[in-house]
């Protein structure tokens, strides 16, 4: 996670590359959702949010109408909460109408052993009943560990086990990118 | 690492922010159709209560339910302790069991304690209610309370409650809740005075962090919260003011009382409450008294409390290591998506 800080990761996408990305995500989901009607965007904290207010942006832009959306927390649904200490909770805010009958864009940054998007499938049952569900991701890195693959896919990059993808986003990082580096000296099985 | 939670005192300012700041969110699953979540699947939770108490009992039940544990009721009338049995042998038949974390109530000061420590038990002890000494979980949900009506729901996140004046009345002698509130505010940087007559001041009540007086109207016009505790009459041994007409009419809270508190504050109790002794039908009934929300907030607090030390391999909850070392629970970093 910190390795872009020893200075070897080299940036894969960069600012104005990451805005193009997400103005052709934008564009796909209007294509496939027919208008994005009924679409609700629940971003997964903490970057997947940010990247969800950002596509709502451009839908809106798109489609002149303005686009719910919400972030969903999936902490409590981990499967490995028994490997680590427990974490703080992020936010989970579902937009009023709810989710029942709507269409879903799960909404996040690196999309990696597939596990975080299972926990969330499971969270949205708790929710309520999405007429159905798309994953819309920044960065698909490979590696699935779960029969899981986004619908919206802002780049595809094959990575090794021992490299680290670290997304960097304005509102919480103050600048965008997509960095690449080398895993520092962890384990392998960390995860 | 702290695995049990005794004492309001134990907890720093940062573990009492953070389980404020979870409660917010678990307060959110409430809201919810299915109020459910699968956190503590597979985990088996026992409520061992020593002396009767259907609000507390029944508030971490719901708890447990909603993160999904397996809860074992246990209450010591007609169980073997009646016939003799020890906290020890309980506590062993319990380990044998496999039990995860225990909640417990009991008459003895101490007796949370001694389970945690005694290593009759490895699972998380969680205080119930213990004598006349502490009741953390009730502290915490009343910091929760003043928290939400005082700072914000959502501004108050991640804030404590500096500068916000407390005022704790009645039986502060026999109450472990005071006791637990009075530890706990200050960790969270409120100011607390303590208001009861001078026959129900405990001993020693100099060293704690709070002021004390004896004088209700004084102190009401300069309280964001007024606490008002119930008059404990099975505690009490001896005759510790005259007639429940004179304690109520000095240190009771009526409606007139009640306008004489600036106009934001709140009044608190922490139940069951005697109307008419302490507190009047029109205070307890008047949009300022938190009563109800305080039962509602009690699950959300033990749902933190519980997600906090029994969802992971180890509790993010600690007093015995600075902040800035605690393991993360910071945001996913993208080798575990």
């Amino acid at each position: 996670m910190d390795t872009h800080d020893s200075g070897v990761a080299r940036p894969v996408l960069e600012g104005p590359d990451i805005a193009r990305v997400l103005t052709r995500i934008a564009h796909e989901i209007v294509e496939r959702a027919k208008g994005a009607e009924d679409v609700v965007l629940l971003g997964i904290p903490t970057r997947g949010v940010f990247l969800a207010q950002r596509l709502a942006a451009k839908l809106e832009e798109i489609t002149g109408r303005k686009i719910p959306v919400g972030s969903l927390d999936i902490t409590m649904y981990r499967d490995d909460l028994r490997m680590h200490p427990p974490r703080a909770l992020a936010r989970t805010e579902i937009p009023g109408d709810g989710i029942d009958g709507r269409l879903v864009v799960l909404v996040d940054d690196v999309l990696f052993s597939g596990r975080t998007i299972r926990a969330a499938l499971d969270a949205l049952n708790d929710i309520g009943r999405p007429r159905a569900v798309q994953l819309a991701v920044l960065v698909d890195r490979g590696h699935r560990e779960l029969p899981i693959r986004a619908d919206y896919v802002g780049k595809n990059l094959p990575t090794s086990l021992r490299e680290t993808v670290k997304v960097q986003l304005a509102e919480e990082d103050g600048r965008d990118a997509v960095l690449l580096g080398a895993k520092p000296t962890a384990p392998a099985g960390e995860r | 690492m702290m695995r049990h939670l005794i004492s309001a005192a134990d907890l720093t300012r940062d573990d009492a922010v953070l389980i404020l700041d979870t409660a917010e969110e678990m307060a959110r699953v409430a809201d919810r159709p299915i109020k459910k979540l699968p956190t503590l699947r597979g985990r088996t939770v026992v409520n061992l209560f020593f002396e009767d108490s259907t609000r507390t009992r029944i508030s971490f039940e719901a708890a447990e339910k909603r993160l999904s544990a397996d809860v074992i009721n246990f209450t010591a009338k007609g169980s073997s302790v009646s016939k003799g049995e020890s906290l020890k042998d309980t506590a062993q038949t319990l380990e044998a069991m496999g039990v995860d974390a225990v909640v417990i109530r009991h008459g003895a000061s101490g007796a949370p304690y001694t389970l945690a420590n005694s290593g009759w038990i490895d699972a998380a002890v969680i205080n119930a209610g213990d004598g006349t000494h502490q009741h953390p979980t009730q502290a915490l949900l009343d910091a929760f309370t003043m928290r939400r009506r005082l700072v914000g729901r959502d501004a108050g996140l991640g804030q404590d409650l500096a500068g916000k004046r407390v005022t704790i009345v009645g039986d502060i002698l026999h109450s472990r809740v005071a006791r637990s509130n009075v530890d706990l505010l200050h960790t969270l940087g409120a100011d607390v005075t303590l208001v009861a007559p001078p026959t129900l001041v405990p001993v020693g009540v100099e060293h704690w962090p709070c002021e004390v007086s004896y004088d209700l109207d004084r102190v009401l016009p300069k309280s964001d919260a007024v606490m008002m505790l119930r008059v404990q009459r099975e505690r009490m041994n001896a005759a510790f003011f005259p007639t429940e007409r004179e304690y109520s009419r000095r240190y009771g809270l009526d409606g007139e009382r009640m306008a004489r508190m600036p106009e934001h504050a709140i009044v608190m109790h922490p139940g069951p409450m005697v109307r008419g002794m302490e507190i009047t039908a029109e205070v307890a009934d008047s949009d300022r008294c938190t009563v109800v929300e305080q039962v509602a907030n009690g699950v959300s607090i033990r749902m933190a409390v519980l997600y906090l030390l029994l969802g992971g391999n180890e509790p993010a909850v600690t007093h015995t290591r600075p902040a800035t070392e605690r393991p993360a629970h910071t945001v996913l970093s993208d080798e575990e998506k």
